[in-house]
């Protein structure tokens, strides 16, 4: 039964689906922390986005125009994250959980003030699915490669973009460098704080791509709370993945598997859905502890640069 | 005097700021600020069912607050203080249902001790140990154990051993002999009121008049100092993260035990998170984070009379407690212009010493 599971293109194709919205995420929590600013307001970044996509699409009737709202709000969102953490010094776990709870009210506040209790309307356009002739007509992983959200294709090239600019370029060094040693980063004439602000604000953005797909991309709505949970899913994804964007992504579709087979699996007998959605969670407890290879977090991360020290 | 002075001063002033700047965001939404504000508080404490439910919802947060504010004296971020909650309140419902033929106060006690006992190995063991041994972050491992907590308690009552007989997603009623009675009946309020006073007493005695409290708070102020004074830095470490999943894992008990009777299939209470707020906004001492709770608590319970009343929708509230999050936060910036003001008024020498806590 298992096998015929498995063999079931549908499967795969929702792996992918479920999966973009946390490499998202966690493509942009790897940004951010590789800089030293531990990110944990991905979920509440992921709502900003969601939110401000649907209402510039709502506004300008086009969808396109709703993701650059909305990239321009997640934007705007971490750059008041970055400057309470990176400027003023302050605790960036405890700014990350006021930006979550700011974002989850802000949203449905406005929410219910601009669209009514009745929710979004259902006009609102959203980004268009594509079918790759050549991808998708591949057998077996045609459908999940071949026809999927524009968002989907757009999260694999960030990926690999994103590895490149980390791993190969002078910034990806200069970023990367001030979450490792600040210090030393700065005697070198780095500016700590600008490469800060830099990775906390792609961060942002790309976690507000996270929250657009579900919002444009897989509904053409927004609902309260609609990123339920998955800024942390991608906040462990990012830790599994060893804080590298082909990592995260790797994690991400492993987490997104398990979530695809968990609605695969509902309804099933003897197989608890709530068990599989464990998974991601139990897995990076044990490679944060060194169980499944040990998992290391930048060694700057979290901690403010102050020069002065 | 002037610390304590200072104390209050900074989580006073984000409150007020916090709601000024609420009071803009009704005036540029089209709201009379004036007339939501006005609903918001008699709904939180305008009649007796308003104040003893404002109350009752207060004791779930003063619990957990405790606890996440035992983890910050220790200089540690319980952030996974919703899943320590889910695990107490899953044993206390069921020793509250299987277990028989006790007379009340013992089968209360003995409910709420394994739920107690139950939070705390949550919170200790693994993301304590993991801390203590491999340094691994307990914000994660806290936040992860939260997830599988919550998963946990779902699967317990969706279909698994906890479910009881029939198709609602929910566990059998506890026995009458383990309800904790109410002060008044038909609120919420019920006599766990008093278990959350005395915890912010015996939470206030251990942290300030026991040998254990002050080295668990010189782990917090510094890590190495205490490490060269002797004291065994992983041992308090697992004791900190043990005795904040304790209090997380009594709110809820005295929760499932006072209030909901039986455990339902909601995905989360929300104690756990609003639990850190409460701390923070209470600079971690156990007698502010009653008053504070109680904030917290008014800001939902007055917040859905608000809406009815005035049309100003509940969830301004979550946006001005985020706005209290930010400033208390940034506190190094109130200090600036504290300081400026200070310096101003008084001129002479500051003293800046401030807490460490939870910065």
């Amino acid at each position: 039964m298992f096998w015929h599971i498995l063999s079931q293109p549908e499967l795969w194709a929702a792996t992918l689906a479920m999966a973009t919205p946390l490499a998202l995420p966690a493509l942009g929590g790897t940004f951010s922390e590789r800089s030293g600013v531990t990110n944990i307001a991905m979920e509440g970044i992921m709502l900003i986005g969601a939110f401000f996509g649907v209402y510039f699409a709502y506004l300008t009737n086009n969808a396109w125009l709703g993701l650059v709202g909305a990239l321009v709000a997640g934007a705007l969102i971490s750059l008041i994250f970055a400057w309470i953490t990176v400027s003023i010094g302050a605790n960036q776990v405890v700014v990350g959980m006021g930006i979550n709870i700011f974002a989850a009210g802000l949203t449905t506040f406005m929410l219910n003030t601009i669209f009514g209790y009745g929710g979004t309307p259902p006009s609102i356009p959203h980004l268009p699915n594509l079918n790759i002739p050549g991808l998708s007509r591949i057998p077996f992983v045609g459908p999940a490669l071949g026809q999927q959200n524009v968002v989907v294709y757009i999260m694999l090239l960030l990926v690999l973009a994103g590895h490149y600019f980390l791993f190969h370029t002078n910034l990806g060094l200069r970023l990367r460098a001030v979450g490792e040693n600040p210090q030393a980063a700065d005697t070198a004439g780095l500016n700590v704080w600008n490469l800060r602000y830099l990775g906390v604000i792609i961060g942002g953005i790309l976690s507000s791509l996270g929250g657009v797909y579900l919002s444009l991309g897989l509904l053409n709505s927004f609902e309260p709370n609609m990123s339920s949970g998955r800024g942390y899913i991608a906040l462990a994804a990012m830790i599994f993945g060893k804080w590298t964007p082909l990592g995260s992504l790797g994690a991400a579709l492993l987490f997104g598997f398990a979530t695809a087979l968990s609605i695969y699996l509902k309804g099933t007998p003897h197989v608890s859905t709530n068990i599989v959605q464990m998974l991601p969670y139990a897995l990076t407890i044990l490679a944060l502890t060194g169980l499944v290879g040990r998992s290391t977090m930048p060694a700057a991360d979290g901690t403010p640069y102050d020069p002065r020290k | 005097m002037r610390k304590y002075v200072r104390g209050v001063l900074t989580p006073l002033v984000s409150v007020i700021v916090a709601l000024l700047i609420g009071t803009v965001v009704m005036l540029a939404t089209g709201h009379n600020p004036f007339q939501a504000y006005g609903a918001l508080l008699s709904g939180a404490f305008g009649s007796t069912y308003a104040l003893s439910n404002t109350i009752a919802g207060a004791i779930p947060l003063i619990l957990s607050g405790l606890g996440v504010a035992i983890g910050f004296k220790a200089g540690l971020f319980n952030i996974g203080a919703e899943g320590q909650y889910w695990i107490g309140s899953m044993v206390a419902v069921w020793v509250g249902y299987s277990v028989t033929g006790l007379p009340p106060l013992l089968h209360i006690t003995l409910a709420i001790a394994l739920a107690m006992l139950a939070g705390g190995l949550w919170a200790g063991v693994i993301p304590g140990l993991a801390k203590a041994l491999v340094g691994a972050h307990e914000v994660i491992t806290t936040m992860m154990m939260s997830y599988i907590a919550i998963f946990l308690t779902q699967f317990m009552v969706e279909n698994g051993p906890m479910m009881e007989k029939g198709f609602t997603p929910q566990s059998p009623l506890i026995r009458s002999s383990v309800m904790i009675p109410k002060i008044i009946p038909r609120t919420q309020l019920s006599w766990g009121l008093l278990i959350a006073v005395a915890a912010a007493f015996v939470v206030y005695w251990l942290l300030f008049k026991t040998t254990v409290g002050f080295r668990l708070r010189a782990v917090g102020l510094n890590v190495r100092a205490a490490k060269y004074a002797g004291i065994n830095v992983p041992l308090y470490t697992v004791l900190a993260l043990f005795f904040s999943g304790l209090l997380a894992g009594l709110a809820g008990a005295v929760q499932m035990l006072g209030v909901q009777q039986r455990l339902y299939d909601s995905f989360n209470s929300g104690y756990g998170f609003t639990a850190i707020v409460v701390a923070l906004l209470a600079n971690n001492n156990p007698f502010g984070v009653i008053l504070s709770a109680i904030f917290f608590s008014a800001l939902a319970t007055g917040g859905q009379s608000m809406q009815l009343v005035s049309g100003v929708p509940a969830q301004l509230t979550d946006v001005v407690s985020g706005i209290i999050i930010f400033l208390i936060a940034a506190k190094k910036l109130m200090q600036i212009v504290q300081t400026k003001i200070a310096q101003t008024k008084w001129s002479k020498h500051q003293n800046l010493g401030s807490e460490k806590g939870a910065q």
